[in-house]
């Protein structure tokens, strides 16, 4: 490409005053003095979320009410900075969801580490920990600041479920039992 | 109702004078409130708007109205300067340390002796201005006693022992003592014309507003105006001259090491600057009291008795009034002109501050003298 030269023009006499760059400065901060403030006054204010937003980290239930996570670690192992910490536990056979088998005994996460990637949601085969609206945490202690499991329930809430995965698996083996030898 | 007039001189004059503070403090500090309001506005936020007091929330409509325009920071922001700790850094020289804030504080309260504020009517129609001192020397008295402020900024850079409010103090009187010949000069084609062949000479800034009932000087000189204004902006170290402050290459300049009350009188002693300043500017170039150029005082006051036929307009102490209010409204659009230049341009550079001082506002106030001085010679020998 062949080199333009740019004439590099003198500044003019106006310009060298600073008069007329001063002038259209104090036209453009007055005109915006007078227009209403662009900020929202943030606790009674609060900004829209939009869709797909990653707030704070929470477990959820399905609408029967049954604790979707089943201790699988696999958040736990996939989290870049070690903030989650899964104590595996059983449920007991005679239960109604005796069928799953596990649940977690304790569920925490640090969110002094936690750095809000998304990647324990991505990962959960049982789409049982969500990353929600949620994006103010604060305490008055570091053992404050760690979400415990019913925390986590309380802040997850119940989210719709479409597969229902584990209803399904139970009334096919009730009706594998029941029809007997029919496959 | 006790006779004024029949008090010692003394008292009178303390009392005037105490009046006079009692206006000039506060309205400094609301200044403080005024311009992180309107810094506010010009950036796009609410800016302080929390702050409130029990019983005036309780007001209707006044009250959150109040609230929304943070006059109660005022307040929380005085109080807060006045029980916080005020420690003493262990490097600085005590007694000038304590002496800076001072000294900041008396010259920028003691101009005022000098400005007319205000007139009234006597019985023979004649305008009588209200100042605490009547004095000749009128502007000379004032720019002595301000220029006294720039010591307090070299005792407060020096004081503080230590780089940054040590640059400070150097730019500050370098800067001050730079802008103050040229603001002088612009001033002298103003008293040229007042001082009429034949007449009694007079330096005072009354004289020069009863000069002022047809056209303002603002209009005829406006050099001189343009000048004096620039110098006024660098005298009061206000954007873009902030030079001894300048915050963002010397921390805090001059007042680095200071905090609580005394940092705070720094900046009542700035406001109060500006507030003098710009009163002296309206005075010598925007008619002072006279509501509008081609229109005196005893004019609007004439008219408006001839409007109303009420006899009490032209009491002396509804005159008074009118002409404070007029000339408080010059005074604080002046100041609200100050924070709408502070808020839009940067700052210069410290050698663009010199140059534009000594290489272009000098010779331009030396060119408008001598061409006003010709202008005045040609046209007062033919009236």
């Amino acid at each position: 490409m062949a080199v333009l030269p740019v004439e590099r023009k003198p500044l003019s006499f106006a310009e060298r005053t600073y008069m007329p760059q001063i002038f259209s400065g104090l036209k453009t901060t007055f005109k915006r003095m007078i227009k209403p403030a662009e900020t929202l006054e943030y606790p009674e204010q609060r900004p829209t979320i939009p869709n797909g937003y990653r707030g704070v980290p929470t477990l959820v239930k399905d609408p029967h009410g049954r604790e979707k996570c089943v201790s699988c670690q696999l958040c736990e192992f996939v989290c870049p900075p070690k903030a989650i910490r899964i104590t595996p536990g059983e449920i007991p056979l005679e239960s109604p969801t005796g069928h799953v088998e596990k649940a977690p005994q304790a569920f925490d996460i640090d969110m002094l580490r936690c750095i809000y990637c998304g990647l324990c949601q991505e990962v959960c085969p049982e789409e049982a920990i969500f990353l929600q609206n949620q994006y103010s945490m604060s305490g008055y202690s570091r053992a404050e600041m760690v979400n415990h499991k019913d925390r986590l329930y309380e802040l997850g809430g119940t989210l719709p479920d479409k597969h229902y995965k584990w209803d399904k698996k139970k009334s096919a083996e009730d009706a594998a039992a029941h029809g007997g030898g029919h496959h | 109702m006790f006779d004024f007039f029949q008090y010692p001189f003394w008292l009178q004059g303390a009392l005037k004078g105490l009046a006079v503070i009692a206006v000039i403090f506060p309205l400094a500090g609301a200044c403080s409130m005024a311009e992180r309001k309107i810094s506010a506005w010009m950036q796009g936020r609410p800016g302080p708007n929390r702050a409130t007091v029990p019983w005036i929330a309780w007001i209707p409509v006044l009250g959150p109205f109040l609230q929304r325009l943070g006059v109660f920071h005022l307040l929380a922001d005085g109080a807060k300067f006045l029980f916080k700790e005020e420690p003493v850094p262990g490097h600085v020289n005590k007694l000038y340390y304590v002496l800076a804030p001072v000294i900041a504080l008396i010259p920028a309260l003691m101009t005022i002796v000098a400005v007319p504020f205000g007139a009234y009517l006597d019985g023979a129609g004649r305008v009588v201005p209200l100042i605490l001192a009547n004095v000749d020397i009128g502007i000379l008295g004032v720019f002595a006693i301000s220029s006294l402020g720039v010591y307090s900024l070299i005792i407060a850079g020096w004081a503080s022992n230590s780089k940054y409010p040590f640059l400070g103090g150097i730019r500050a009187s370098a800067q001050l003592i730079s802008y103050e010949l040229s603001m002088t000069l612009s001033v002298l084609p103003v008293f040229l014309w007042i001082n009429v062949p034949g007449g009694q000479g007079t330096l005072s800034l009354a004289q020069c507003v009863a000069m002022q009932g047809g056209a303002w000087f603002g209009i005829w000189m406006p050099l001189s105006a343009f000048i004096f204004l620039v110098s006024l902006f660098a005298e009061t170290n206000r954007q873009p001259f902030d030079m001894p402050e300048s915050e963002a290459d010397l921390v805090g300049g001059f007042h680095t090491e200071y905090g609580a009350f005394k940092w705070s009188m720094f900046f009542v002693a700035e406001y109060a600057h500006m507030l003098i300043g710009s009163g002296v500017f309206a005075l010598l170039f925007l008619g002072g009291w006279n509501p509008l150029p081609w229109v005196s005082l005893a004019d609007l006051v004439g008219w408006l008795q001839h409007l109303t036929g009420w006899a009490f307009v032209l009491h002396p102490l509804a005159v008074g009034l009118i002409s404070i209010g007029i000339f408080l409204g010059k005074v604080l659009f002046l100041i609200f002109v100050f924070m709408w230049v502070r808020w839009t341009v940067p700052r210069f550079r410290y050698d663009q501050v010199m140059q534009l001082g000594w290489q272009k506002l000098l010779p331009l106030a030396i060119g408008n003298l001598i061409l006003y001085a010709l202008i005045i010679a040609w046209v007062q020998t033919r009236i």
